[in-house]
């Protein structure tokens, strides 16, 4: 109950920050329609897929992100670096309580951000969505959100204010969204470790992954996926790729998170 | 029966001695005040209490509870006022207040709460627009929502108005009135002398002096003033035993002396032989503040073997 009514609190919170808005919510939706815009909404060479139906899994990926990982590392940290953390601990509130509520309240917010992209895309854009892969696309969203924000509570812990956590945080979201098949479709024509340089880390799994619930050059239910030549696609090593990096994380973030700003 | 304990109390950080072998008890229902200059050790100390650092060595017990272990339960029977300012800006007043009394399981009534630290007409602003002693009454509303036994306030006043200071004042005293234990801490005496009925003084890490604030300057007190008006120099007959201790500047003689009362019965009887008016004679103590001062700047000179 206390966890529920801390969310919500934090919900509150959110919608005043006109600026974590639009960025969580609104440069998702930006970014497809513009890059709709200037790619043209056509099939995409080698690919076989409008671009709409690229970038909308792309982009609502990056939402999740933007949520999970950016918004909640940020909001952590400044409410650090003005000792609402240290006073929070000064209540009967249980620490956990106060770090899942955060975590919820930002799945919330993620899912929203999904939810409006994909309905942009689909509404304005054609986007085909494949129903009997959405349970498969919310396995993949859930784990990708969990496992982002695992990461956003790492960068907290590891940075000390709330301006180094921003400028960590975008700078490793930024370059990575450009070789993780977010900001840019794969084509045939970038150089073979762009996609080697993504695969290390979870942000283009994520992608990847939710994005095959919107690929009808497969068959499948979306978990496995075979192609025309029958030869089957399995989500499961990015899964595994996610979890790893969300656990790893997850324990980082556990040994060094505090709740007091350290003085300068 | 004593609300808080503490004995032989340490903490040091990064080899600097923060709390040296503190001691001191408080009592249920009062109000004490740990007085002392910036570093002295207050806010260490208070913080040890609320259970946010751990002791080096010692025993602290809070409400019978022991802070390191038994956190969880304190923090439901305690509120807080820390040093500095913690809210968030986007919320109003009273979701502030809301959002804390959601907290623990018997909390007071927020309209009521709202009235108390006065901020009910405003309760409807957000936070960040606040002035900086209302933001203060706020937080002192989020110490009492909670209906706690013991109120922790560290610096409660420190950088206000006189005007906000006193209003915050008055709050502490019907806090208080109200049979709450408050443990304060200030630097400045005029705030300990009117709402602590009981006070320590602080510096280094170790308690300079501790009492009632009467007691406290009874005891302390080494000296008294007396002073009357005289033109330019001593009158004559003036008695020669107070002649060498009196100076006379700036149109008034003054006697700096250990026990006022013979000194002023032998001016006495002699202004009432010689006809000499005496009608402006006035004596004064050391103030609270005199001695704080004194102790405080006898303490630091005194070289400290226990720090680098």
């Amino acid at each position: 109950m206390m966890l529920v009514q801390e969310a919500i609190h934090q919900l509150r919170l959110f919608t005043r920050r006109p600026a974590a808005v639009f960025f969580v919510v609104a440069m998702p939706l930006v970014l497809l329609i513009v890059l709709t815009q200037l790619f043209g909404n056509e099939k995409i060479q080698g690919l076989g897929l409008n671009t709409a139906q690229f970038y909308t899994p792309a982009l609502a990926v990056f939402g999740v992100v933007m949520a999970c990982f950016t918004y909640l590392a940020v909001s952590t940290a400044t409410a650090r670096d003005l000792g609402i953390l240290k006073r929070v601990r000064g209540t009967p509130m249980p620490p956990w309580v106060y770090i899942c509520a955060r975590i919820m309240a930002v799945s919330v917010i993620a899912f929203i951000s999904l939810l409006l992209v994909i309905a942009t895309g689909a509404l304005a854009f054609g986007v085909e969505i494949i129903w009997e892969r959405v349970p498969a696309a919310i396995v993949v969203a859930v784990t990708g959100a969990l496992c982002f924000a695992s990461l956003g509570m790492m960068v907290t812990a590891l940075f000390r204010s709330s301006e180094t956590v921003q400028a960590a945080s975008s700078a490793a979201i930024m370059p990575l969204a450009f070789v993780s098949d977010i900001f840019v479709r794969p084509s045939t024509e970038t150089s073979e470790w762009v996609p080697l340089i993504g695969n290390l880390f979870p942000l283009r799994h994520f992608s990847v992954a939710f994005q095959r619930a919107f690929d009808y050059a497969y068959e499948g239910n979306g978990f496995a996926l075979p192609d025309a030549d029958g030869v089957v696609y399995s989500i499961l090593p990015h899964m595994g790729v996610m979890a790893l990096w969300g656990i790893g994380a997850a324990i980082i973030a556990a040994r060094f998170f505090r709740w007091e700003a350290r003085a300068i | 029966m004593s609300a808080i304990s503490v004995n032989q109390l340490c903490k040091s950080y990064d080899g600097r001695q923060a709390v040296n072998e503190l001691s001191f008890e408080v009592q249920k229902g009062e109000t004490f005040a740990l007085l002392g200059p910036n570093g002295a050790g207050k806010t260490t100390t208070i913080e040890i209490l609320e259970g946010y650092r751990k002791a080096d060595s010692g025993r602290v017990c809070v409400l019978g509870l022991n802070p390191e272990t038994q956190g969880a339960e304190l923090k439901r029977r305690t509120g807080l006022v820390l040093q500095t300012t913690a809210l968030e800006p986007e919320l109003t007043i009273r979701e502030t207040i809301t959002a804390f009394a959601r907290l623990y399981r018997e909390p007071r009534d927020v309209g009521a709460v709202l009235v108390d630290v006065n901020l009910a007409h405003l309760q409807d602003n957000r936070v960040g627009i606040l002035s900086g002693g209302q933001k203060r009454r706020l937080e002192i509303a989020l110490g009492i929502v909670g209906d706690p036994e013991l109120v922790f306030l560290d610096e409660p006043t420190t950088g206000l108005d006189p005007e906000a200071r006193r209003k915050i004042w008055a709050l502490i005293q019907r806090l208080n009135s109200n049979g709450c234990t408050i443990v304060l801490s200030s630097h400045y005496m005029d705030e300990v002398q009117a709402l602590a009925s009981h006070m320590a003084i602080m510096v280094d890490g170790q308690i300079a002096a501790e009492g009632r604030p009467l007691d406290l300057q009874r005891q302390h007190c080494t000296h008294a003033t007396i002073r009357f008006d005289a033109d330019g120099k001593l009158p004559a007959g003036f008695p020669a035993k107070l002649a060498p201790v009196t100076e006379v500047h700036d149109g008034h003689a003054e006697l700096v002396v250990e026990d006022p009362i013979p000194a002023l019965s032998t001016l006495m009887s002699w202004a009432q032989t010689s006809g000499y008016d005496l009608s402006s004679v006035s004596v004064t103590r050391q103030s609270l503040e005199d001695i704080y001062l004194q102790l405080v700047s006898q303490r630091q000179a005194k070289p400290q073997s226990d720090t680098p």
